[in-house]
Order: structure tokens, then sequence, then C-alpha cells
């Protein structure tokens, strides 16, 4: 079998799955460097049976699933997949198409919509980039001045992405989350993701503990994952009387995860990847 | 050992290396990115970018 690995700048996980992609007999890895690859679109070769997605920057990685899959070339995940997740407003427009529980939100297009929506739900509240990651120019709004001079400085500053202002009751999170680590019909194991600040990403130093995978736990994240298209995601979770999810991920980090769960997770996405190569 | 791009020091080259790997020059503290393997060539390791990210 030939397997793609379609990649830009290699983290730890990068390396962790091609150290566990190597240990396979019969499995040749593809590297697709994202920074040399070059798609003819008239001529794409078909010289690899899946291609494993893990790619840093969600717009190459949204271009190259999309060919890939135009062309019938399996991909973990899939393009639609990346699609939805790459956008919290379409991730969250999912979940809640499925009927699963999920913090307020608002979508307005002018700072004034926004800053009716943003009095009406009430402080605090959290402001965030329609695209964006690792915790990234998200906003915990405290008060009317505070979201004024957001929603000014977004409109004047920020990008095309800043021009949608998705609004997010904020929950109080207790000091952690949980992030869900979910592969095909699988919830392979689970982190609570601990931090004394608003935002607990692990990229903006949270740390990771074990959280026993509960039946409600196993029950949103399959369900979410499912909303989103399947695949293998990292499904973030609030505890707020009772589960909601806040976010899914469709290049999970797993880098705090596997030691403190005891789950191989690079392993369990290779397996994935190889059994879903071989259909 | 390679040699850092951005200050020439000496930076720890051994053991399993990926095209693509982030290292950090124990010198400048920079962050490199591996260009090549064989042999290893280092560059200044690109500025994380506004759709960067899981």
């Amino acid at each position: 079998m030939n397997l793609g690995f379609l990649h830009g700048i290699v983290r730890v996980e990068e390396k962790l799955l091609l150290d566990e992609i190597r240990k396979r007999s019969n499995v040749e890895i593809v590297k697709l460097h994202d920074t040399e690859i070059i798609f003819d679109l008239h001529n794409i070769k078909k010289d690899v049976d899946i291609v494993l997605e893990r790619c840093v920057s969600h717009s190459r990685a949204l271009s190259a699933l999309k060919i890939l899959n135009d062309n019938e070339i399996p991909t973990v995940n899939r393009f639609e997949v990346a699609d939805i997740c790459g956008s919290k407003f379409l991730t969250t427009q999912a979940i809640i198409k499925s009927n699963i529980p999920a913090p307020k939100c608002f979508i307005a297009y002018t700072p004034e919509s926004a800053l009716k929506a943003i009095e009406g739900l009430g402080y605090p509240c959290i402001l965030k980039p329609a695209v964006g990651s690792w915790g990234r120019l998200l906003s915990k709004v405290n008060d009317k001045e505070s979201a004024e001079a957001l929603l000014e400085h977004k409109k004047t500053l920020g990008s095309y992405h800043h021009s949608v202002f998705y609004i997010q009751e904020y929950i109080e999170k207790m000091g952690r989350d949980i992030r869900s680590f979910v592969i095909g019909d699988e919830v392979i194991c689970a982190v609570y993701r601990n931090s004394k600040h608003w935002r607990s990403n692990t990229a903006l130093d949270a740390y990771t503990t074990n959280c026993p995978v509960t039946d409600e736990i196993k029950e949103i994240s399959l369900k979410a994952a499912e909303a989103v298209g399947g695949g293998v995601v990292g499904v973030d979770l609030f505890e707020n009387s009772g589960l909601q999810v806040n976010e899914v991920n469709y290049t999970m980090e797993f880098r705090n995860s596997t030691k403190i769960t005891g789950v191989n997770i690079p392993e369990k996405i290779v397996d994935y990847v190889i059994k879903e190569g071989r259909r | 050992m390679g040699e850092c791009p951005v200050c020439g020091g000496n930076v720890e080259t051994e053991g399993s290396l990926e095209v693509g790997e982030i290292l950090t020059c124990n010198e400048c503290g920079g962050d490199l990115e591996v260009k090549s393997l064989n042999p290893v060539v280092l560059a200044e390791a690109p500025e994380s970018e506004e759709d960067w990210g899981e």
C-alpha cells in the first residue's frame, strides 16, 4: 500500500505518525510536502491508495483534500470534514442541526448588529474569528465598552474572516474543559485540559490530565464527529449542567495526551488510515 | 551538527530527522526548519500564519 502523507512543518505529532507508519510492513510512505507539491488539475497522479492529511495550514489542507477527493483518492480526513471543522460557524451549524447541545451562538455581519447580539446575550461573552485555531484572537468580552472597542478594531484591522462576527455564550468552565479523541466509530480516549485562564488550549500552556470516557462523553463525542462527517477528530466539550460541544478539530494534536491516557493515539490513527486505504 | 543560518551556531541534528521538522538553536533560540537531510540544511522556520492550527 502507498500511503500519502500530506504535511507542512513537521510537529511532534507528524513525527510520531511517520514513526508508526514505518513500523508497518507492506506500507510505503509517499511524503507530500505542501511547500513542494504541485497539482496539475487536469492530470492528477493516482499513485497513492490513501492520503493522511497533516498540514498545519488550513487553506492548503482544504484545497489539497478537495483535489484528491474529486479524483477519487481517499483521504483522512475527507474534504467535507476539513471544510466544516475549519470554520467555527460551519461546525456550530452542523452541531445545532444534529440537535447536539452547544453554547448559545450568534452570527452578525456589522459591528452595530454584533453589538446588539452581544447586549442581548449579556456579559461576559466570547468573540471568535470564523477561522482560526490554538485559541488565537479569541476575546472574552466583559462589558459594553470593551465590546465596542473590539468590534471597531476587528472592522478596522481584521481580515476578511473577521467581517463575520461569531458571538458565543461564555461558559464558566471551572478550570477545565474536555478534549475527546474520536477515530471512526470509537472514542479512543479523552483528556481534561486544565487552565486557570478562560482559554484552555494546550497551545496556550494548559496542561492535560486523563479523563475517563463516560457514556455521556462517548455519546456526545460520536454524535459530534458524525455531525461533521466523521473520521479522525478531536471534540472539545464544556461541562455545563451536562456536556456541550464547543469545537471539533480535524487535524488534532495529541502530543500531551498519549502518555497521560495510556492510549497509543498515533497507532490508532495509522490503523484507521490503513483500514480505510484497503477498502 | 548543523549550522544555524541565523547566528552560525551549532545545532544538534543527531537522531532521526524529518524534512519539515522544526528544531531550536540552543545558541540564539531561533526556530529552524529542516530543509534537507543529506546534507542537513536548516533555514529559518516560517512564521505562524492566520490559518494555522489543528
